[in-house]
């Protein structure tokens, strides 16, 4: 009864989550590396030097500067500028700030659906799940870049050209999406497998509770820790990914440019020897995904031993 | 059944998704001069008709013409599939052939130094994106030092119905950047496998026991523990051709190597369905060739597996 009086700080504290992520310099690290990269780039207005979508402050005679440090740097840019004079450093947080939006969409969207039919899977059982669990087989045999270019491509036929720019962002976190989600469907009927022979699940079928309520009030929070843990890796699996798309020029429009398409653009560059456009977003990039892996590794020792 | 399934899928990706007829022809085409395009390209029968007749073409090889390039699609692909291939096979063989030495190396001197170093910078691997390897080795060994090409595939010979860079020193080293720019991420995955295998396998009875008879170390690392330990290595590998061939996109659009993955993903750009439908057939096609020759090396190298099925099938 005594953890139920306790406030919310309190019970976090006295957490064993809490505890390993105290001892856990990496994650400590990765964290904070992590906020303000998010900070910066969904306040991205107030932090950012210029707004490099203006084009009022644009120079063409500024285009090129190497970073500050370099003998013909500015000051004012930091990190030098690109080919339209628009600042890196701002470009980069406008960039993460695509990437992260569609990277956190896509992990939502895969979620949602993997959970949602995973749980329905383990639950039911049955012929549905075993058609539930074909589809995830035949689909984690295909590379999920793959899967996420064909969706695309379909996508791209479907819709027509004029369209396609501004549908573009949505259809990436559609394509993203559709190709992450066995993961979440096998891991949530897993442990939905586990969780319903166990009795308080027996005792809420007894007296009458309906399956929707069991399914999700009472076995999805159970399930919740293994789903977090693919999900934060995800996370950085599909923000990867929406690079890679953007890299190969599939991805989001360049009116946009997330830190893929920044890397394509500042590829261009690399034999005239401005390696600054195409290096900073794609260190930027690894620091990132690197971090989010990092955070996912210690989650996974430490919310699920038992998944590997 | 899988192709067949594939086979359908592909089929519908062509006949539904987009008007190819729109993306053959500029603005001024009049709606008279479409129709007689889409008779020509048969496009005005039933489902089935054309169902029955995809697969049948399918299966010679014949996968329709490309339309933006207006050439057809099997002769692209038969162009550009030698190069896709040789870059595949040479990075897995990359993969294969370090990542198992380094893991047997990491495996055996668990805590040295250098197996730190060698776990550390795998661990960097995978979170680093393929495109930005290839770009990084771009930059280092193209532009800095000017030692390797960064595109194209050199020199090739020609035998006819392949050609090959591998026999030319141009093409050589044209390879080198990106089969190891692609092997890299199956290596730090191998690495891994047989760190654990070997690790595993050093604490079980018959190796105490190959050592109490005497047996030199290097032996029993090397003949008795390695041998044991490849058997998933193999499964692993052989699985992640089919992701190595998926990964080659990004590659060769990288090094722009004149490859499949390069071919699919300007398809992918101008909505191109023909090519785009039969570059799936043919990614199904190795899958299942894939699953097939592991299933048969498994038997060859895995006495135990032989044992097993013969007992079942009688």
């Amino acid at each position: 009864m005594d953890s139920q009086n306790l406030s919310l700080i309190d019970r976090i504290r006295d957490s064993d989550v809490y505890f390993s992520f105290i001892k856990s310099p990496t994650a400590i690290i990765s964290t904070v590396i992590l906020m303000i990269i998010f900070f910066c780039s969904f306040f991205v207005e107030l932090v950012a030097p210029f707004n490099p979508f203006d084009p009022s402050s644009l120079d063409l005679m500024e285009a090129f500067t190497p970073p500050s440090w370099e003998e013909e740097g500015m000051s004012k840019f930091l990190l030098g500028t690109d080919g339209q004079g628009r600042d890196m450093l701002s470009t980069i947080l406008y960039g993460s700030r695509i990437s992260l939006i569609v990277g956190f969409s896509a992990i939502l969207f895969s979620l949602i659906l993997g959970v949602a039919l995973g749980l329905t899977a383990g639950y039911f059982g049955g012929k549905y799940e075993m058609i539930i669990m074909r589809i995830t087989d035949v689909q984690l045999t295909v590379p999920s870049i793959l899967m996420a270019l064909l969706v695309d491509g379909i996508a791209r036929g479907l819709i027509s050209r004029e369209l396609h720019d501004e549908m573009a962002i949505y259809v990436l976190i559609f394509a993203i999406g559709i190709s992450e989600w066995p993961q979440f469907a096998r891991v949530s009927r897993a442990a939905t497998l586990v969780e319903k022979n166990k009795d308080y699940i027996s005792a809420s079928t007894i007296i009458g509770v309906s399956n929707i309520k069991i399914m999700f009030k009472h076995i999805l929070p159970n399930i919740l820790r293994p789903i977090l843990v693919i999900g934060t890796i995800g996370l950085a699996l599909a923000i990867i990914a929406e690079s890679t798309l953007s890299f190969l020029g599939v991805g989001v429009p360049p009116t946009t440019p997330s830190l893929g398409t920044l890397i394509r653009i500042g590829n261009d560059f690399l034999f005239s020897g401005e390696w600054w456009i195409t290096f900073f977003p794609a260190i930027f990039l690894v620091i990132l995904a690197f971090s989010i892996n990092l955070l996912g590794d210690w989650m996974r020792d430490t919310l699920n031993p038992k998944l590997n | 059944m899988v192709m067949l399934v594939v086979a359908f899928v592909s089929f519908s990706l062509f006949t539904f998704v987009g008007d190819p007829v729109h993306n053959m022809v500029g603005e001024e085409t009049s709606d008279q001069e479409r129709e007689e395009i889409r008779e020509a390209l048969g496009l005005n029968d039933p489902i089935p008709v054309q169902f029955t007749r995809f697969v049948r073409k399918a299966s010679k090889g014949n996968f329709g013409t490309s339309y933006q390039l207006r050439r057809p699609v099997s002769e692209l692909i038969s162009e550009r599939l030698p190069a896709t291939l040789e870059l595949v096979f040479v990075s897995a063989l990359i993969a294969l052939i370090t990542g198992t030495l380094l893991g047997v190396y990491t495996g055996i001197n668990r805590g040295s130094v250098l197996s730190d170093i060698i776990l550390a910078i795998s661990l960097l691997g995978v979170s680093l994106p393929t495109f930005v390897i290839g770009i990084l080795f771009i930059y280092l060994f193209a532009v800095i030092l000017g030692v390797l090409p960064s595109f194209g595939r050199g020199e090739v010979v020609d035998f006819g119905f392949w050609t090959t860079g591998l026999l030319t020193i141009s093409g050589l080293k044209a390879i080198i950047l990106p089969s190891v720019t692609l092997s890299l991420f199956q290596m730090t995955y191998i690495i891994r496998l047989v760190r654990a295998e070997m690790m595993e396998i050093l604490q079980t009875d018959y190796i105490k026991f190959a050592r109490a008879r005497g047996i030199s170390e290097k032996s029993i690392q090397y003949k008795h523990a390695l041998k044991n330990g490849l058997i998933p290595v193999i499964t692993i590998a052989g699985i992640n051709i089919g992701t190595l061939v998926a990964f080659s996109i990004i590659t060769e659009t990288v090094f722009q190597w004149p490859g499949m993955g390069f071919l699919f993903i300007q398809a992918v750009k101008f909505v191109d369905i023909p090519i785009m439908s039969a570059y799936l057939v043919f990614i199904a096609f190795i899958f299942v060739m894939i699953n097939f020759v592991v299933d048969i090396l498994y038997y060859f190298i895995d006495p135990r597996i032989r044992v097993k099925s013969g007992d079942v099938n009688g």
